[in-house]
């Protein structure tokens, strides 16, 4: 096989992989919009603050130390201790539980019920306060997240493939991260869909994303689902944050993933946990060959940014309400 | 006492559908332009206006598109950064290219150009509403900067693809280009505003306004009773974009002076000009400038009680800047939902019956 070939299967191969992490981001959106109907902007912004919360306990900083310093004149940056992984993501997904509890009592509570425009423009003023609020606590400059996830090319894929080509040919290079963070993903997609079919609050959520006011009438809370769906998706941020993180560091530009979910939401269909998967991969793998065939030669390249977005709308054009998601039923 | 319908008669059609139906209304609008007009440009000074009066004049044309789009017209848009862009480019190309014609005329002219761009991007609108729409115009926002990055004509090959605006006269003063001073910029971004602000409320009261905000209501029942969708849609988008092209232009030409692509016009543009007009009012002309002012004025005032009156660190303001913005945007959605435009309503109907409560 020509090497022209096998180098596009590897972009197809690194482009499912890249796929994957925009599915996990887009995960988060379509929990909480299947449950309160909010298209939530800040979840990009949340995968940053979870990042760098869990960073920020990790390495033990002082949270708000650059304020405190600057309004008392102190000089403190770091309590000394230093927390373990896998303690520390237990603190941090506290802490977006806390985060989730306070959003839904002092902003999401009150806005029950108004168009969804609203709502949106809400999640977008969560997503600038979010950001400063971070940046305040544990400062704006970038963050090594190591949590001792292998990185680096595989080196067992890499001579599993060397048969395919030639002489020349080296094998597949497919980045270990990469195949740690589909494993993640997996395992976490499987957890969430046991969760809603076999768990008391799992149906529960189901019920509150069909209609509200029948969960209501059957004895549903409806803060408490709320809560419950904003923490999770803030555990799904969290995870998030920790692939991209673990890859490019821990920096405002981690909050930018949220734009890469969109198209894909906008193809998986805003309401659908299989059409998140689907469409993560499908944008990914995407994004990808259309760089490799058309991009780089004929366009100069760069053009990842608005590729994923130029082949959703075409998805739309045939299919307004994305691959999975519920059908468009407007009344008068 | 002083603001009282009781008395005014009106004694013909036209005094009757007048833009400022009460007398202290009318009053208080020629003081404003007054003060505008002829007080301010003699006291004005460069600091002001560039730190404050120009960005507000400038910003409250772009709100004033933006609100034509998802105030009165329901359409969602994230594209205003990159259709400003198209404004300052069309803007550039046509003063590089034509030097001779006034920079008016290009400042109109690269408003059109606009125009036509925002209907080409307004066709999905026809097809997809609510997010979905505001995810493509966020498309379009990503292309636009690409395409003005990429292609080297539009920045006349320069090698830093930064484009500069070059010297222009109005009447024989300095209105772009380092020499400007400060009353001549704002003169004439004040003419532009002006003309821009009286152009959209006359749109807004008239068809094609009724037009729109069936459309934003219900647009189905809408086309039930016989609104062209069609029309209604990719007109909000050309008038919305015509004065988001315009904004663009002045704000490269007499505002900055030299701009590139990707900072100037990212998505924060858009998101701060969205900021605007939710917090100014959606669907409101007043709301529009309310909110450009507060988001002008607010991050001044903060860096100035931040870093010149507490002495804290300028990174530090700028994140309390973030968390001051999303907070009053989270506070404002909760408490009014129809913004700052809303208290003023509240304000002239108690002012109407004051001194009585109600």
């Amino acid at each position: 096989m020509s090497a022209d070939f096998l180098y596009g299967i590897e972009v197809i191969i690194n482009g499912l992989m890249a796929g994957v992490l925009y599915a996990l981001v887009a995960l988060g959106f379509v929990l909480i919009y299947k449950a309160s109907g909010i298209f939530n902007y800040a979840q990009g912004v949340m995968a940053l603050f979870a990042a760098l919360t869990l960073v920020g306990i990790m390495e033990g900083q002082v949270p708000f130390g650059h304020l405190i310093n600057a309004i008392f004149g102190t000089d403190i940056h770091h309590f000394g201790w230093e927390v373990p992984a896998l303690l520390a993501i237990l603190l941090t997904v506290l802490v977006m539980g806390l985060f989730a509890f306070l959003v839904q009592k002092f902003v999401f509570r009150h806005l029950v019920g108004q168009e969804p425009i609203i709502l949106f423009m809400a999640t977008i003023g969560l997503a600038y306060f979010l950001e400063g609020v971070g940046d305040l606590m544990w400062g704006s400059d970038i963050k090594t997240l190591d949590l001792g996830l292998p990185q680096g090319g595989s080196l067992w894929v890499e001579d599993l493939t060397a048969k395919l080509g030639g002489d020349d040919f080296y094998g597949f290079f497919i980045d270990k991260l990469d195949m740690v963070a589909a494993l993640v993903a997996a395992v976490l997609v499987t957890g969430l869909i046991l969760f809603a079919q076999y768990t008391k609050q799992g149906r529960a959520m189901r019920a509150v994303a069909d209609d509200h006011q029948a969960a209501l009438s059957v004895g549903i809370s409806l803060n408490f689902i709320w809560v419950l769906v904003w923490s999770l998706a803030g555990m799904v941020a969290l995870v998030a944050g920790i692939m991209w993180g673990a890859k490019s560091g821990v920096q405002f530009s981690l909050s930018l993933i949220a734009l890469k979910a969109l198209p894909v939401l906008m193809l998986g269909g805003f309401t659908s946990i299989p059409g998140a998967i689907v469409g993560g991969l499908i944008i990914g793998v995407g994004e990808k060959l259309f760089e490799y065939t058309i991009g780089a030669p004929f366009l100069g390249g760069a053009t990842e940014n608005w590729f994923a977005y130029m082949l959703a709308l075409l998805f739309l054009v045939f299919r307004p309400q994305g691959l999975f998601g519920e059908r468009i039923i407007e009344r008068v | 006492m002083l603001y009282r319908e009781a008395g005014d008669f009106k004694t013909s059609y036209k005094s009757d559908s007048q833009t400022f139906p009460i007398a202290f209304d009318r009053y208080r609008y020629w003081a404003v332009m007054a003060f505008a007009f002829l007080v301010i440009p003699f006291l004005i000074n460069d600091y002001w206006a560039s730190a404050i009066l120009l960005p507000f004049l400038i910003y409250s044309i772009a709100a004033i598109g933006l609100n034509i789009l998802v105030g009165y017209c329901g359409q969602v848009s994230l594209g205003t950064g990159g259709f400003m862009a198209v404004g300052a480019f069309a803007c550039y190309k046509l003063m590089t290219s034509f030097p001779e014609v006034s920079i008016i005329i290009h400042i109109v002219l690269s408003g059109g150009i606009t125009a036509l761009v925002g209907t080409a991007f307004g066709l999905p609108s026809l097809r997809i509403k609510g997010f979905y729409l505001a995810v493509a115009t966020l498309a379009a926002q990503f292309f636009l900067v690409w395409l003005f990055n990429k292609v080297s004509w539009f920045y006349n090959y320069s090698a830093s693809g930064q484009i500069n605006a070059p010297e222009r006269f109005v009447g024989g003063f300095a209105v772009t280009g380092p020499n400007a001073d400060a009353w001549a910029k704002y003169l004439v971004c004040l003419v532009f505003v002006t003309v821009c602000a009286l152009i959209s409320r006359n749109l807004t009261r008239g068809n094609v306004g009724r037009s729109w905000m069936a459309i934003r209501d219900m647009d189905i029942a809408a086309e039930i009773i016989g609104v062209n969708p069609l029309k209604a849609k990719l007109t909000a988008f050309a008038v919305s974009s015509f004065f988001i092209g315009i904004s663009g232009a002045l704000f490269f030409s007499v505002y900055l002076g030299a701009v590139e692509v990707g900072e100037a016009f990212g998505i924060q543009k858009s998101f701060l000009v969205l900021f605007m007009i939710i917090i100014g009012g959606l669907g409101s002309i007043f709301g529009s400038f309310a909110g450009a002012a507060l988001l002008v004025v607010l991050p001044v005032a903060l860096k100035v009680i931040g870093v010149d009156f507490l002495g804290w660190p300028t990174d530090l303001v700028a994140h309390l800047q973030l968390v001051v913005v999303g907070a009053l945007i989270m506070f404002f959605l909760v408490k009014e939902p129809h913004g700052l435009a809303q208290y003023w309503r509240l304000a002239k109907e108690k002012l109407r019956l004051w001194p009585f409560p109600y």
